[in-house]
């Protein structure tokens, strides 16, 4: 029973000093991202933002594209057995815009980009940990959080919620040509449709989740590289580490976000 | 004055004293070396020194500032003054040699490109890289490398020049030309250099003072002749080259015997 007790009093410090050093990152980050804007920042900084957006944006979206294809398919075909029975296929417009706009496509997208770019951020700084470039960045007078997460940071910002756009158009567009084939349904007659079942609050409350999520990848995967001990074998464990943690908390955000949006009745 | 003072330090790590009291001054235009075996605590002694990890009690003091306790702004100061050469180089393996050497002029000066490139050039024809600036670390010998390190350690002029086992993992030849290079940047440069090393030759050839680590403590610290001729045992036996417990060899052998004459030999 003592052992039980020490046990879970041990796990619960370890949680709580994994929450503290995420918070901690978190203010270190907010602080040091000013540098890597262009214009006000450091050059260097935003260059490397860039690349970072490439990365993590640009070579996700045909990942993400086409996952987004898939699920519109996958939810329209769903309602649309169900719906069918009822007369009311026509709500697998809304269905499909409206689950895709809230909800699906930021989801897909940050299980894409945690899965892509979070263990990609948990796998670099790891391996610079063990070749000491960590290390070297701090004697140079380098603050690592700014030189190698604020660029990071920003790019998931910009690009994880643009993401969640492409997913959300390609998403919905899956739905169009699923209605196309088994009602008839014109591209154009279907489009209209969507623009009048999703609302402006719909794509806010999408794009809020994205921001989150994008938080939560970046921090998670870069907090597992930053404490990666000992070997290569340590730098593969963090990887792992960092898609399960990343993965996990973007849904237990997901459940919180829709409660904060339904029971305040932005939903 | 002493350009570098270390008083009462103490390091403990999960409740084992790592370094027990230390007291040390490295006088301006010196150069210390650091020696002793493995596990004996010099590298965290130079971790401590260069700031990089937090001690238990006591003060590191470089150029009168104490770095255990001082503001990071301050502490990001003092690193401006000191260059460091880790041992397993740490160069940035997604920037070329040149843009290693580079980064320090372009983050901390205002220096306009074409003096950066100069300055550059003139880092790593000092260590005799003077052609292979476009390289990546990847794509250079050991020995380049640890040349390469030093050019980065250089680039901002320092006062305090730091070597990790710059000899480690090298053949004697190169161990050597890296020796003669480190005597030949200290002449020209006029810095004072501090290098952790196990390598008798190394130490003796490029050292004006010898501190001898043991177990955490200093066993002598002195001039290359007051070490060499000690009589102290320990440092006798690590300038004999003796093993440290030869009864548990021999008790080792006599086990594997024994164990070797219960097993039946199954062909």
């Amino acid at each position: 029973m003592a052992t039980l007790i020490e046990a879970v009093g041990r796990e619960t410090v370890n949680q709580l000093d994994y929450l503290g050093g995420l918070s901690i990152q978190l203010w270190a980050a907010l602080r040091a991202v000013g540098a890597s804007l262009p214009l006000v920042g450091n050059r260097y900084r935003w260059k490397a933002s860039v690349a970072q957006m490439l990365q993590i944006g640009v070579s996700a979206l045909p990942m993400v594209g086409l996952m987004a294809v898939c699920s519109g398919f996958i939810l329209a075909m769903q309602g649309a057995s169900e719906l069918r029975r009822l007369g009311a296929m026509h709500y697998v417009i809304d269905l499909v815009a409206v689950g895709f706009t809230r909800e699906l496509g930021p989801l897909l997208t940050a299980i894409a980009v945690s899965g892509r770019s979070g263990s990609a951020f948990a796998a670099e700084i790891g391996t610079m940990r063990v070749t000491e470039e960590i290390d070297a960045l701090r004697v140079m007078a380098f603050e690592p959080v700014e030189f190698v997460l604020a660029p990071k940071y920003l790019a998931a910002l910009i690009m994880v919620p643009c993401l969640s756009i492409a997913s959300n158009v390609c998403g919905i567009l899956a739905g169009g040509i699923f209605m196309f084939f088994s009602t008839h349904l014109g591209l154009s007659l279907y489009l209209r449709y969507v623009l009048t079942s999703i609302q402006l609050r719909d794509v806010i409350s999408g794009l809020i989740k994205s921001l989150a999520f994008a938080t939560i990848i970046v921090h998670v995967g870069c907090l597992e590289g930053f404490r990666v001990h000992g070997g290569p074998d340590a730098v593969g464990r963090s990887t792992t580490t960092a898609v399960v943690k990343s993965t996990f908390l973007v849904i237990v955000a997901d459940v919180l976000f829709t409660a904060i949006f339904y029971f305040t009745g932005t939903h | 004055m002493a350009i570098i003072s270390v008083r009462n330090l103490i390091v403990e790590y999960d409740g084992r004293r790592v370094l027990d009291g230390l007291n040390l001054d490295i006088e301006q235009g010196e150069t210390m070396v650091l020696l002793g075996g493995s596990g004996s605590g010099k590298s965290t002694l130079l971790r401590q020194i260069l700031g990089l990890e937090r001690a238990h009690s006591g003060s590191v003091f470089v150029k009168g500032v104490d770095i255990t306790r001082c503001p990071q702004a301050e502490l990001r100061r003092v690193r401006r003054s000191v260059g460091v050469a880790f041992q397993s180089a740490a160069l940035f393996n997604s920037y070329s040699i040149k843009d290693n050497v580079a980064l320090a002029l372009r983050e901390h000066t205002a220096l306009a490109p074409s003096i950066i490139d100069l300055m550059v050039w003139m880092k790593l024809a000092g260590v005799g890289l003077a052609g292979f600036g476009h390289l990546r670390p990847q794509e250079l010998s050991g020995g380049m490398k640890k040349r390469a390190a030093v050019a980065r350690a250089l680039a901002l002029d320092p006062e305090i020049l730091v070597f990790d086992e710059p000899s480690a993992g090298l053949d004697p030849i190169v161990a050597a030309e890296l020796d003669e290079m480190i005597l030949l940047l200290k002449r020209a440069y006029q810095m004072t250099v501090i290098v952790v090393t196990h390598e008798l030759p190394s130490a003796f050839r490029i050292a004006d003072r010898i501190a001898m680590l043991y177990k955490g403590a200093f066993l002598a610290v002195g001039t290359k002749d007051e070490i060499r001729n000690s009589q102290h045992p320990r440092i006798r036996q690590f300038l004999d080259r003796v093993p440290e417990k030869m009864a548990e060899a021999s008790a080792l052998a006599a086990a594997f015997e024994k164990y070797m004459g219960t097993q039946e030999v199954n062909l």
